[in-house]
C-alpha cells in the first residue's frame, strides 16, 4: 500500500513554546489515523501543518510522495473539516458544498450535480437552499463533511469535528463517519482528545504527549500494551503500580499498570492460583454506573487500583454496602503492563 | 426583569422627556419651513411652500449642497480604500508596532477638530502650496478613515481567520477568497461605516474652516454664514428641514442591512 502522508522530523515553535517536536509519521492510503492527546499536546498543530495553515519550523511534509512543505493550502490535495465547521454564512448549503469545485472552475452543471450527490450522501439532499444558520449542529457538521468530500481529496483532515455535538449524536456520527470512510476509501486523519472516540473509529492511533508522539499503533496495541505511563493513563483509566507497590506485589522493578476490567474483586482473604497475582486492600469508594461498578481500592502495599466489575447480579445497594470492606484483588500476570522504569 | 408600577411610570416619563428634547426642536424646524410669514416667529402665520421654492432657486444653497455631496463622496471613497486595507492588514498580520499603528489610525477621531484643522492648515499653506478642494478632502478623510476602519476591523475580529482558511483549503487563492468570502462578509459593515463617514463629512465645520480652499463653501459653512442674516433665516430653515428628511434614508438603509445580517446569519 502506498503512503498518503509522510512527516519527517516535524517541529513547530511559537516563540519560546515548542508545540510539536520531532514528529515522524507515515499514513497509508485509505487508512483512518487518529491523533489523540490532551489539549496543547500538538495534535491540532500537526494537522494544521499538513493542511498548510502553519509552516513547520523544521522537518518535511510529503503528500503521496511529493514534498509539499512550502506549498500553500490551495495547492494541496487535502481538505479539512474544521472544529467549528467554518461554513460560509452568506452562502446557502449547496453553494457552500460547491465552493471547492467553483474555485477550480468546474462547469456549473457538473458541480451542481456533484454537490447534490455529496449532500445526498450525508442525507441532507433537501437542505441545499437553506442557510447554515438555519441548520442544527449535527447538520452543519455533515455539510462541512460534504463540502470537503465533494472535492475527492487524497486526504481528509478532521479537527475534533464531533466536539460540539451532544453525546448521542456524537456516537451516531462516529459510526457514520467510519462507514463513510470505508465507502469513499479516502485517507482520514482525525484529531480528538476523546480516547473512546479514537478507540472506536481508528485503524491506528498516534498518542501525543507534549508535542511528541508517545506511541503509535492499533487501538488494541495502544490499549493493551501502552508503552508509557502517560499513554496508559490517557487511554483508559490510569491504574498504576508505582515502584514501591510494584516491588512488593509483583516483585518487579519499574512502574506497572493493570487495566481495571482485568481485575477481580474478592471479599476477604484470597490467594493467587496458577499465574494469578493477589493484592490485599480496602475499598474506599464505590461508584455504581449501571452496567458495571467501579471499586477504588487502597492497597496495603501503597497506591490505589481501580477495578471494574459487571453488575451481573449485584444491585446498587449491594455494591454500596461494600464500602470500607477488606478485599483481595486478583489478576492474571499477563495483564501486567510495564509502562516505565 | 420585574419593575414596579411606579418605576415603570417614572422611566416612561423620563424617556418621553429625553425624546422630546431631541425631536421637538427638529419638528419646529420642519414646521417653520412651511411658514407663510417672513420671520421665524411662533406660531407660524400659515402654510406656504414659498421658502422651499426660494431655497431651491438660491444659487448659494445649490452650490453648497453640490460641494458638500461631492466632498462627502470623495472623502468617503478615499476612506473606504485606506480604512478597509488598514483593517485587513492589522487583523491579518502580526508585526512590530502593530498596536501603535492601530492607535495612530484611531487617534484623529479623538483629536479636537480644531487641532487637526490648524495642523493641516499649517502644513498645507506653509509647505504644500496652499488650500484647494483636495486639501479639504484630505482633512475630511482623516476622520472618515477611522469610522470605516473601526467597523471593518470589528467585523473581521468577529469573523476570525477560519473562513479564509476554509476558503484556501478548498482551493481558492488570496484574491478569490477576498472576492467570494472576505468581502461579502465585510460588506454590510463597510457600508455602515461609509454611511457614517459620509454623514460626518457632510456636517463637519471646524476642519472644513481650516482646510477649505478660497471660495469653497460647504453646506454647513453656508448655513453658518447665513443663519444670522434676517432675510435668509427662513431659507436656512428650509435647508435644515431638508437635511432632517434626507438623513433619515441612510440610517434606515444601514439598520435594514444590519438586521438582514442577523437574520441571514451574517457571521455565525
Amino acid at each position: 500500500m502506498s503512503t498518503a502522508i509522510r512527516l519527517t522530523g516535524l517541529r513547530k515553535t511559537f516563540g519560546d513554546v515548542v508545540a510539536v517536536d520531532s514528529v515522524d509519521l507515515e499514513v497509508a492510503d485509505g487508512e483512518f489515523l487518529t491523533l489523540l492527546g490532551p489539549s496543547g499536546s500538538g495534535k491540532t498543530t500537526v494537522l494544521r501543518m499538513v493542511a498548510g495553515f502553519e509552516q513547520p519550523t523544521a522537518g518535511a511534509i510529503e503528500l503521496a510522495g511529493v514534498d509539499v512543505t512550502g506549498t500553500p493550502p490551495y495547492n494541496r490535495d487535502v481538505n479539512t473539516v474544521f472544529q467549528d465547521y467554518a461554513l460560509f454564512p452568506h452562502m446557502n448549503v449547496l453553494d457552500n458544498v460547491e465552493y471547492g469545485l467553483r474555485v477550480k472552475k468546474v462547469p456549473k452543471a457538473e458541480r451542481r450535480s456533484r454537490a447534490q450527490e455529496a449532500l445526498d450522501a450525508v442525507r441532507l439532499g433537501d437542505y441545499g437552499e437553506r442557510k447554515p444558520s438555519q441548520l442544527s449542529g449535527g447538520q452543519r457538521q455533515r455539510v462541512a463533511l460534504a463540502r470537503a468530500l465533494v472535492n475527492k481529496p487524497r486526504v481528509l483532515l478532521l479537527d475534533e469535528p464531533l466536539g460540539a455535538l451532544d453525546l448521542k449524536l456524537r456516537e451516531q456520527m462516529q459510526v457514520e463517519l467510519k462507514e463513510l470512510q470505508r465507502e469513499v476509501g479516502i485517507t482520514f486523519v482525525f484529531v480528538t482528545h476523546d480516547q473512546e472516540e479514537a478507540l472506536t473509529m481508528s485503524d491506528r492511533i498516534a498518542v501525543f504527549d507534549a508535542g511528541r508522539i508517545a506511541q503509535i499503533g492499533t487501538p488494541t496495541e495502544i490499549y493493551e500494551h501502552p508503552k508509557t505511563a502517560f499513554v496508559a493513563g490517557f487511554v483508559g483509566v490510569s491504574n498504576l503500580l508505582e515502584a514501591g507497590a510494584a516491588a512488593t506485589i509483583l516483585g518487579r522493578e519499574g512502574t506497572w499498570s493493570v487495566r481495571p476490567e482485568k481485575i477481580r474483586v474478592m471479599l476477604g482473604e484470597a490467594s493467587a492460583e496458577g499465574n494469578e497475582r493477589a493484592a490485599a486492600g480496602t475499598i474506599h469508594e464505590v461508584v455504581y454506573v449501571g452496567m458495571a461498578t467501579r471499586f477504588f481500592v487502597d492497597l496495603d502495599a501503597g497506591g490505589t487500583l481501580i477495578a471494574v466489575q459487571q453488575n451481573s447480579h449485584a444491585t446498587s445497594a449491594d455494591v454500596n454496602a461494600m464500602r470500607g470492606q477488606r478485599v483481595t484483588l486478583l489478576w492474571n500476570t499477563e495483564n501486567e503492563i510495564h509502562v516505565g522504569s | 426583569m420585574t419593575t414596579s408600577r411606579g418605576t415603570k411610570v417614572a422611566l416612561s416619563i423620563f424617556a418621553v422627556i429625553a425624546f422630546a428634547f431631541v425631536y421637538v426642536p427638529l419638528a419646529v424646524v420642519l414646521i417653520s419651513s412651511f411658514n407663510a410669514g417672513d420671520t421665524l416667529a411662533w406660531p407660524p402665520a400659515g402654510f406656504s411652500t414659498q421658502w422651499w421654492a426660494k431655497a431651491i432657486d438660491n444659487e448659494g444653497v445649490r452650490n453648497a449642497i453640490v460641494t458638500s455631496v461631492v466632498l462627502g463622496l470623495v472623502a468617503t471613497a478615499v476612506a473606504l480604500i485606506f480604512g478597509t486595507l488598514a483593517a485587513l492588514a492589522l487583523s491579518r498580520f502580526n508585526f512590530f508596532g502593530k498596536d501603535a499603528v492601530s492607535l495612530l489610525i484611531i487617534l484623529p477621531i479623538a483629536l479636537p477638530g480644531i487641532v487637526t484643522g490648524i495642523a493641516l492648515n499649517n502644513v498645507f499653506t506653509s509647505y504644500l502650496g496652499g488650500l484647494t478642494f483636495m486639501t479639504l478632502v484630505v482633512g475630511h478623510s482623516t476622520f472618515c478613515i477611522v469610522v470605516i476602519y473601526n467597523n471593518a476591523i470589528a467585523r473581521l475580529r468577529r469573523m476570525g481567520g477560519n473562513m479564509e482558511e476554509a476558503s484556501a483549503d478548498l482551493g481558492a487563492r488570496g484574491f478569490t477568497t477576498f472576492r467570494l468570502v472576505t468581502f461579502p462578509l465585510m460588506r454590510s459593515a463597510i457600508l455602515a461605516g461609509a454611511v457614517l463617514a459620509f454623514g460626518l463629512s457632510f456636517d463637519e465645520i471646524i476642519v472644513t474652516t481650516f482646510t477649505a480652499g478660497p471660495g469653497i463653501t460647504t453646506l454647513p459653512i453656508w448655513i453658518y454664514q447665513n443663519l444670522f442674516r434676517p432675510n435668509q433665516a427662513p431659507i436656512v430653515n428650509v435647508v435644515a428641514a431638508a437635511l432632517v428628511i434626507v438623513s433619515i434614508i441612510p440610517i434606515y438603509v444601514v439598520q435594514k442591512f444590519s438586521s438582514a445580517d442577523e437574520r441571514g446569519g451574517g457571521v455565525i
